[in-house]
């Protein structure tokens, strides 16, 4: 007799956690040249958003009160990176959304230099007045296409210890920055000890797809997920991953440094696991290339 | 007896011009997205690039057809146009990274791959609306209307090439494989052209010979 009720009351204690509780109050609203972006404060959380139809659209939040907290779980999830280089001197980061990601890695690292790409000037001006986001010397923020910025930084022989992929906004996905060339590239930009974490389509056609193309470009992966299983953080790097017991040997130092932030390392370890155990895509998928990358319509086919 | 499929013949290929620009024109975006991205001055040097392309072609389009038109050289515009589609496909990266190498704007830099990589396979296809035009029309009074049917039938087939390229053809292709099939479909039909234009002279001819028997 119950057992209808208790879906119902999971939506509604899911309605309760969610970051939307009630009317919100729209702070900032503009139609850039690639999307609509629009501020908006319910009480303590200011969050981005990049379209007004859907709900699920937040890009970036914080809460006002303690800015250092982040608030997403994809977020959290992308700082499992630091379990393979726990010392990243050169950092890039490709979506810029509100800057929180920079900004807590700035606060991580002070010395460390971090890029950030993103496409649309007006993200990255949303970003410096709403959300606090940070530049100085050693942080900076270049509006350019992401791919073009890793060409012309692989012509100069730059090299970065961390590169994350966060340029995917759920809504248009810009095809050429899912393909194999691209991720050679991005590869090619790793120094030796580099990483790359990329926030993926965990619920879509895309899945598969994406889960192929990394696989062929850098072997093996680790899939980093929450436990709602709502993100699909994947990471990787230039060299052969270290093994569990290695990578758990860095957790207790991780985790004093990252508890401040809300970031649980320890769980999210819990649920880390490689790729090639998994095998959790069709043998014949076929790679995304600059050739064939029909992202937006794979993503749509489900 | 022959203009019973001479027309038909005509405004399917222009249809099929219409369809090959568009998709040629769609795929752009792809094609530049490796080296210069999808910022939306992109899409500006693209569009730009066939359209001032198109408007050179209907200048020699017209000018080529008031000496000696004929569906033979119809056709041999539409083989030219099927051939230099191909280094779209065959010679893009090469050519996209040398301006890449030498341009750090991408603005100017999509400007300048877009010219090289379309301005001169688009010139020759927008060289045939014009020349349909000259084939068609018999006498002025019927002028309007054939523009009309002609304009109808290539801006369909552009809007087909649009939209076919861009749900289907690329969800089960390769860009290169597109690129190819358009050129294989510009080639068929340049030589379909030449041969009708052979078929109608020896007809013509024939009828010609009779005539000259019977008097």
């Amino acid at each position: 007799m119950f057992k209808p009720a208790l879906p119902t009351l999971l939506l509604l204690l899911l309605a309760a956690c969610s970051p939307w509780p009630g009317n919100a109050e729209v702070v900032h609203s503009e139609r850039s040249l690639y999307r609509n972006i629009m501020v908006e404060d319910k009480g303590d959380l200011r969050c981005l958003r990049f379209n007004v139809k859907q709900n699920k659209s937040n890009q970036s939040c914080l809460y006002k009160s303690q800015p250092q907290q982040l608030v997403f779980n994809y977020t959290k999830l992308l700082f499992s990176g630091l379990l393979l280089n726990s010392r990243p001197d050169n950092i890039l980061i490709i979506g810029l959304g509100g800057g929180t990601m920079s900004n807590t890695l700035h606060q991580l690292y002070p010395q460390a230099r971090i890029e950030n790409v993103e496409i649309d000037p007006a993200v990255i001006k949303v970003a410096r007045e709403y959300f606090g986001f940070f530049e100085n010397e050693r942080v900076t923020a270049t509006d350019q296409d992401g791919r073009l910025f890793i060409k012309r930084a692989l012509m100069k022989k730059q090299q970065y210890d961390w590169i994350i992929l966060d340029a995917f906004n759920g809504e248009y996905i810009p095809e050429h920055l899912l393909t194999r060339e691209f991720l050679s590239e991005a590869r090619q930009l790793l120094s030796d000890k580099g990483v790359l974490s990329a926030n993926t389509f965990s619920n879509s056609g895309l899945y598969a797809y994406e889960s192929a193309t990394y696989y062929d470009v850098f072997g093996d992966y680790f899939n980093v997920r929450n436990n709602k299983n709502e993100n699909r953080i994947i990471l990787t790097g230039k060299q052969a991953l270290p093994d569990i017991k290695t990578l758990s040997q860095r957790l207790p130092v991780l985790d004093k440094q990252l508890k401040p932030f809300g970031v649980d390392i320890k769980e999210i370890f819990a649920n880390m696991a490689l790729a090639s155990q998994e095998r959790d895509w069709p043998q014949d998928t076929r790679v995304l290339t600059d050739q064939y990358s029909p992202a937006n319509l794979l993503n749509i086919d489900k | 007896m022959f203009t019973r499929w001479q027309n038909p013949l005509i405004y399917s290929l222009a249809f099929s011009s219409g369809f090959t620009i568009m998709g040629i024109e769609l795929l752009g975006g792809r094609i530049l997205a490796p080296f210069f991205g999808s910022s939306i001055h992109i899409w500006g040097s693209i569009i730009t690039v066939f359209m001032v392309s198109l408007s050179f072609g209907y200048l020699l389009g017209g000018k080529l057809s008031t000496r000696n038109a004929s569906l033979k050289r119809f056709g041999i515009i539409y083989l030219l146009g099927g051939i230099f589609i191909l280094p779209i496909a065959l010679y893009a990266n090469e050519i996209m990274q040398a301006i890449f190498l030498q341009t750090e704007d991408s603005r100017y830099g999509s400007l300048m791959a877009a010219s090289a990589l379309f301005f001169l396979p688009t010139v020759i296809l927008g060289m045939l609306s014009p020349y349909s035009v000259r084939l068609l029309v018999k006498n002025k009074n019927e002028s309007g209307q054939v523009a009309g049917i002609l304009y109808f039938v290539s801006t369909l087939g552009s809007a087909l090439g649009t939209i076919i390229t861009s749900f289907y053809l690329v969800l089960y292709l390769e860009v290169n494989q597109i690129i190819f099939t358009f050129s294989a479909l510009l080639l068929l039909l340049g030589l379909i052209a030449i041969a009708a234009d052979k078929i109608i002279k020896n007809t013509a001819m024939q009828v010609k010979d009779q005539e000259v028997r019977h008097v």
